[in-house]
């Protein structure tokens, strides 16, 4: 009926009773470059692991709709079943076996082999390799992409940018591919290796492969797609052409108001013009989000957010000044310069840190609530504890005065102050970590992802108190979330990074787009109104 | 055939050459010290001791290969390997079937055994990821155990034997703590393999020189790329070149080399056979997957190759080749020490690879064979060296005991060191 | 709810609280009791056997707490403090000292030389971060390697220590000479019918498990707990973890020295060469049996598991020589169980990226 290579029709998806997907329509036709868009949450990586079949979706009862590849409804339950399709990925992070030639990783598992006497008796796994087919082959693939690097040459050392590359080469060598999804694939790479990607795609794309182009950065998908698809929410916002739209249309019907903000504004604010934190060329690495060389500066009293997507390095800023990760650069906090990769001395100058692994580096999970709360105030100031001559024994008297005071003031529910933090749901553990900063008494807080993992009703009520924490002690804060919405019914100013530097701050009250555009990185467009 | 598998992976920089091969150094350093040294030690003696243990002990040690190659690391759990021909070499010596044929049903029983402890051990492995190494250790000490049950009480108490039997303790239950293997003339299976042929030492040297400057020559003529022909190459060629003057030399004057006894023919074809079978292997598709994996589990997984039966099929060949070699190292003792010939292989065959160069990722059957060579160098001459240097000769045994636990703890303590180091986050 | 479910969820509660394998040895060792009982073997003497080896392994046992707890896993390591404790103890008889004041002499002499190893063993398992257990092994092996040689150049005279002929150190030195055998054993000893309390031994073991319990609570122990539990949560909250570990490792070699002497004044014999090599194995064994994992351990882990594996070897051995005449079941026995225990404890850990 129609010309289209992959159908996808009405896809929804549950987990556990929680919606992500809401009947997604997207089609792809041949030789079409399609752009998927969206948050972090949006639901694009539900959407690709349904295409692709990961277990993920089986385990946990499937999808609902159905998804037609060349006019033929499939279920792919298998990623194999997946290749079988002729659906082909370009991971984010390579699937390159370093100590492997180029050959090999484009023929993993896919290796050509001839039959020998000892493979006709034991079978096909004791066929020999054929590696001068599979060269023929490697070569070919590499052709197609006007690759000029030897398909012998071992991988490990190669430029990020020619790993890219044999990752597409060998999803392009799969007989019959289809449809190939890129998944951010310029996030590692520099500007004149995007722009050979580009071409390479175009090119793919020329030859009647549909291609699915998944990327943040907006400039790209005008630059290259075709079709754009925008997802908000698990909802299937709009699929529009290309020379239909805009950078700044997009950017603003992805970011979308998903509430409307009520900004409760506090009356009995302290802010005060006095710089507390000043952060100079600030470098970060932290896996995943890196931070390259950031500046900002922090009012006493504020209330800071910093926004921004995923992976481009929101999360490095607080875990580097406190020294969770390596970092280098100027940190000058309460007039004194920070002795950064060394948390103790973060901790002691006053700086407190909610983290945003509350399980991993947050929690103590099989120990109680009190020791939780009362940890770094004993390890780092020497609270809670008796002497006994040079031995210093824990006080579990005040440690549970303190837990229950803490337990009182922040409403944590839990049966009693011994209870193992690993018990607690997610906004009650949420509570014991602030309770833990708070103990030490920090003139600064470092807050990041505060609501991940809480259900609705306590994200609110974790803003709050941290709302009132800055209204009853003038505590600065410095809040890092991927939640847009809570950024801005709460913060001063947001600071959105993009890439590992800063790409602009904003007012709370800035229009939609203007989030949108600088969380893509599009700032340099000009199409962004300077901020008030 | 010499360059083999693992070697895909080119070590790149000079600087760190003395650290990635400081246990090697500390051998052939310690086994010219040796010879400078000692006085009784005489060089047809050495070359005696060092060619019996070469094919007594080569086998159990390229058993060891494909694990490390499969991401395992170093198998110490050979000793259940070793523990399977055990078992096959007392059942054939029960029923006192000798000679060659007796040792080829000793082969063909240990096959089904090894294979099934092999696949409990790599099932095992399996669910001590990270762990293996010392898993594989503890694993040999637990197989001990039910081993020693079995040996000492199953038989005769639950298994109905022979009371009489030589073999078993004169209560009627269990074996005895030495069992005789007897001369094939008088049936049994001592020398069964050795003795089959036997070339002079000399021809045997004048051979295999010959055969590796052919291959030598060989291969870097054919090599693709025209990479310079390095200074390691005519080193290598100057030596084979030497050794056959030598061997011709010897040959032709009948000099006192020729007394050095003579080399058994088909262990060393076995031995070869196992070298050809470890570089062919790595050639096929499976080989190929055990390298995948051995790389990294999470893309070999995510290619579609089953990862944990890759690892348990490298554990089964590896367990059923270490029964086999302490089949071929049993022949060669001529004596069954029931409950004591296992217990160290597994220590001894690790400590061999790892003199040979050999990492927890990197092993190859050059690697087994130069370190067997060197390992037994040093077994055979401390003993001399503590009494040279010290007056006292069990010295020297106790400090070859420090140096087999020695050079596993520091090789393996590089490299895990090593590897630390890269791995740790850094910025730019 | 059914009562049977009910009853079932109980069950399952009890055996995730006090451990699989706990359980297991636990029935075993009622068993073979019950069954030395029906074979005439004196229950009394079971018992105080059971007692007076628990006392004499347990300081070696309590070692494995703080290397457990600081996360580098149980100290295979042990032999580096044994052979301290050792080194101490032959060179207080070489000084000349006897009975009370040889015993306090090895202890005060052990303790800074186990520091010092500790210290350097600590620096090394720094090094090789996520390989402790295997690296331990062979550190320990090697150690009991190196230490034969010194045991056999070692130039002491002592007519009580020497060869008959040549130099060196015996094998095994008998305690009786310089009148430290049983020492702790007999201080305070009593008894009740063929029921006897070796009552010092007894109190210097729960001595010693008290100053580690109390070590538990102090702002040191909660930080290396913390280290080991979660590294990242120890980094992010300014600890230093590698000096814990460090400081965690000092602790276990010193325990492990002090435990030898224990061991050997009780044992009547100091076993010198390869007497240490393979005890690391036992030790682990009983902590775990005790009910520690390889990253979580207490003190009552010690007691429970100490009292579990060594009651189970000693009641089994007359039983099993009652039942299999002429076989050393005991050392089969302690092989399989010590093994498989460890052998499960490595199913239980985590890590190792697949």
């Amino acid at each position: 009926m129609s010309d289209n290579l992959l159908n996808i029709k009405n896809v929804s998806k549950e987990y556990y009773g929680n919606k992500v997907l809401k009947n997604i329509n997207i089609e792809v036709k041949k030789g079409e470059i399609h752009a998927l868009i969206g948050e972090n949450g949006a639901g694009k990586s539900t959407l690709m692991n349904i295409l692709f079949g990961m277990s993920v979706i089986h385990t946990t009862g499937g999808y609902e709709g159905t998804i037609e590849i060349d006019g033929k409804e499939v279920n792919i339950k298998t990623p194999h079943e997946a290749m079988l399709h002729g659906i082909g990925m370009v991971h984010q992070e390579f699937m390159l076996i370093p100590g492997f030639t180029i050959t090999e990783n484009i023929k993993i598992n896919r290796e050509i082999t001839n039959t020998n006497i000892i493979s006709r008796i034991f079978g096909k796994r004791y066929e020999n390799l054929d590696f001068k087919k599979m060269d023929k082959d490697a070569r070919k693939a590499l052709d197609t992409l006007d690759m000029g690097i030897e398909e012998y040459s071992t991988v490990a050392g190669l430029p990020v940018g020619h790993m890219q590359f044999i990752e597409i080469a060998r999803e392009i060598d799969k007989t019959g591919i289809k449809i190939l999804v890129f998944d951010e694939p310029t996030a590692v790479l520099a500007e004149a290796e995007a722009q050979n990607l580009m071409k390479a795609i175009r090119k793919l794309a020329k030859s009647g492969i549909g291609i699915i182009f998944i990327s943040h950065r907006l400039d790209e998908i005008i630059d290259v797609a075709d079709k754009v698809t925008i997802l908000r929410d698990g909802e299937h916002v709009v699929t529009k052409d290309i020379k239909d739209t805009s950078a700044v249309e997009i950017a603003q019907l992805m970011v979308g108001r998903k509430v409307s903000i009520d900004r409760s504004e506090a009356t009995a604010r302290k802010k005060s013009d006095e710089i507390i934190l000043s952060i100079k060329d600030l470098r970060v690495a932290m896996p995943g989000e890196n931070v390259k060389g950031i500046s900002l500066e922090v009012k006493k009293g504020e209330i800071l957010g910093i926004g921004g997507l995923a992976g481009q390095g929101k999360l490095g800023i607080a875990n580097g000044i406190m020294g969770v990760y390596p970092s280098k650069g100027e940190v000058i906090f309460n007039g004194n310069k920070l002795t950064l990769n060394n948390p103790m001395l973060s901790i002691k100058s006053g700086l407190g840190f909610v983290s945003e692994d509350r399980k991993g580096i947050g929690l103590l999970l099989d120990e109680s609530i009190e020791l939780n709360i009362a940890f770094t105030a004993m390890q780092i100031n020497n609270g809670f504890l008796t002497n006994y001559g040079p031995f210093k024994l824990k006080n579990s008297k005040e440690i549970r005065k303190h837990a229950l005071e803490m337990i009182k003031e922040l409403d944590i529910r839990c049966t009693s102050p011994t209870q193992a933090t690993g018990r607690l749901s997610g906004g009650n553990q949420q509570k014991v970590c602030v309770a833990r900063a708070l103990t030490q008494n920090p003139t600064l807080l470092f807050v990041s992802e505060p609501t991940r993992g809480i259900d609705i009703g306590a994200k609110k009520l974790v803003l709050d108190e941290l709302l009132k924490l800055n209204e009853k002690y003038g505590m600065t804060i410095i809040m890092t979330s991927s939640e847009l919405a809570e950024l801005r019914s709460i913060c001063d100013k947001i600071a959105i990074i993009c890439e590992g530097k800063v790409e602009g701050v904003l007012s709370p009250l800035a229009p939609d787009a203007d989030f949108g555009l600088m969380m893509s990185g599009s700032r340099k467009r000009d199409v962004v109104r300077s901020d008030s | 055939m010499q360059n083999t598998t693992g070697e895909r992976l080119k070590n790149k920089k000079d600087s760190s050459w003395i650290l990635d091969n400081i246990v090697t150094i500390i051998f052939i350093v310690f086994t010219v010290v040796g010879f400078i040294v000692s006085k009784d030690v005489s060089l047809n003696y050495f070359l005696n001791e060092l060619t019996s243990r070469l094919f007594r002990n080569a086998f159990l040690v390229l058993s060891l290969i494909i694990p490390v190659l499969a991401g395992l690391g170093l198998n110490f759990g050979i000793v259940i390997g070793a523990m399977a021909g055990q078992m096959a070499i007392a059942i054939v010596r029960y029923f006192t079937i000798g000679g060659v044929s007796g040792l080829f049903l000793c082969f063909l029983i240990a096959l089904p055994i090894a294979a099934l402890f092999g696949y409990f051990a790599g099932l095992l492995y399996n669910k001590t990821r990270g762990q293996e190494m010392i898993a594989s250790l503890i694993v040999g000490y637990f197989a001990n155990g039910i081993y020693q049950f079995l040996f000492l009480y199953t038989v005769g108490a639950i298994i109905k034997v022979n009371p009489t039997h030589p073999m078993i303790n004169p209560s009627g239950i269990g074996v005895r703590m030495t069992v005789d293997l007897f001369p094939v003339k008088d049936g049994g299976l001592k020398y069964a393999l050795d003795n089959i042929m036997k070339i002079p030492f000399m021809w045997a040297v004048l051979i295999v020189s010959v055969f590796i400057l052919a291959i030598i020559v060989l291969s870097n003529n054919n090599k693709k790329k025209k990479s310079k022909k390095t200074p390691m190459y005519f080193l290598n060629v100057a030596a084979c070149t030497i050794m056959i003057f030598i061997s011709v030399f010897s040959i032709v004057t009948n000099n006192s080399l020729m007394q050095v006894n003579k080399v058994p023919v088909v262990t060393a074809i076995l031995i070869i056979a196992l070298c050809i079978f470890n570089e062919l292997i790595m050639k096929t598709k499976l080989g190929q997957d055990f390298r995948s994996v051995g790389q990294n589990q999470h893309i070999a997984a995510v290619s579609g190759i089953n990862v944990d039966r890759t690892r348990i099929i490298a554990t089964v060949m590896s367990t059923v080749f270490a029964a086999w070699g302490q089949i071929v190292f049993l022949q060669n003792m001529g004596t069954l020490n029931t409950y004591n010939a296992h217990t160290q292989i597994g220590m001894f065959s690790v400590a061999s690879l790892l003199v040979g160069g050999a990492s927890t990722s990197k092993a190859s059957n050059r690697h087994a064979i130069i370190g067997v060579l060197l390992f037994n160098s040093m077994f055979i001459m401390s003993p001399d060296i503590g009494k040279a240097l010290f007056g006292n000769a069990l010295l020297g045994e106790y400090f070859r005991t420090f140096m087999v636990y020695g050079v596993i703890g520091l090789a393996l303590g590089l490299y895990v060191w090593k590897t630390n180091k890269k791995s740790r986050i850094t910025l730019e | 709810m059914t009562g049977v479910d009910r009853k079932k969820s109980s069950l399952k509660d009890i055996v995730s609280k006090v451990g699989l394998p706990t359980l297991i040895i636990a029935g075993f060792w009622i068993l073979t009791l019950v069954a030395g009982a029906f074979l005439d073997i004196s229950t009394g003497t079971l018992i105080s056997d059971t007692l007076k080896r628990a006392g004499m392994n347990g300081i070696l046992v309590l070692a494995m707490v703080p290397s457990i707890q600081s996360g580098t896993g149980p100290n295979f390591a042990l032999p580096v403090g044994i052979v301290c404790g050792l080194f101490s103890l032959v060179t207080a008889i070489e000084l000349g000292f006897t009975g009370v004041s040889w015993l306090a002499v090895s202890i005060l002499l052990s303790i800074p030389i186990a520091t010092i190893a500790g210290y350097l063993y600590g620096k090394l398992l720094n090094a090789v971060k996520g390989s402790e257990m295997t690296i331990a092994t062979y550190t320990g092996f090697s150690i009991v390697a190196f230490m034969c040689l010194i045991w056999l150049m070692i130039p002491y005279k002592n007519p009580k220590m020497g060869w008959f002929i040549g130099n060196g150190l015996r094998e095994t030195i008998q305690l009786d000479g310089v009148g430290a055998a049983q020492l702790l054993n007999n201080f305070l000893r009593f008894e009740i019918g063929d029921f006897i309390i070796p009552t010092g031994l007894l109190l210097v073991f729960l001595f010693f498990c008290l100053l580690m319990w109390l070590f538990t609570k102090s702002k040191s122990g909660i930080a290396i707990t913390a280290g080991g539990i979660s590294p990242k949560f120890a980094k992010a909250s300014g600890l230093n973890i590698d000096k814990n570990r460090i400081i965690a490792n000092i602790l276990s070699t010193v325990l492990a020295a002090i435990g030898i002497i224990v061991y050997s004044q009780s044992y009547g014999y100091a076993q010198l060469y390869s007497g240490p090599l393979l005890m690391a194995f036992a030790a682990v064994a009983a902590i775990l049996i005790g009910g520690a994992t390889a990253s979580r351990a207490k003190v009552s882990h010690v007691i429970i598991g100490v009292i579990l594996f060594q009651g189970l070897l000693t009641t089994a051995l007359p039983v099993a020589n009652k039942i299999f005449v002429g076989l050393d079941l005991s050392e089969i026995m302690r092989m399989v169980v010590q093994n498989g225990i460890i052998l499960y404890a490595l199913t239980q850990v985590k890590g190792g990226e697949k």
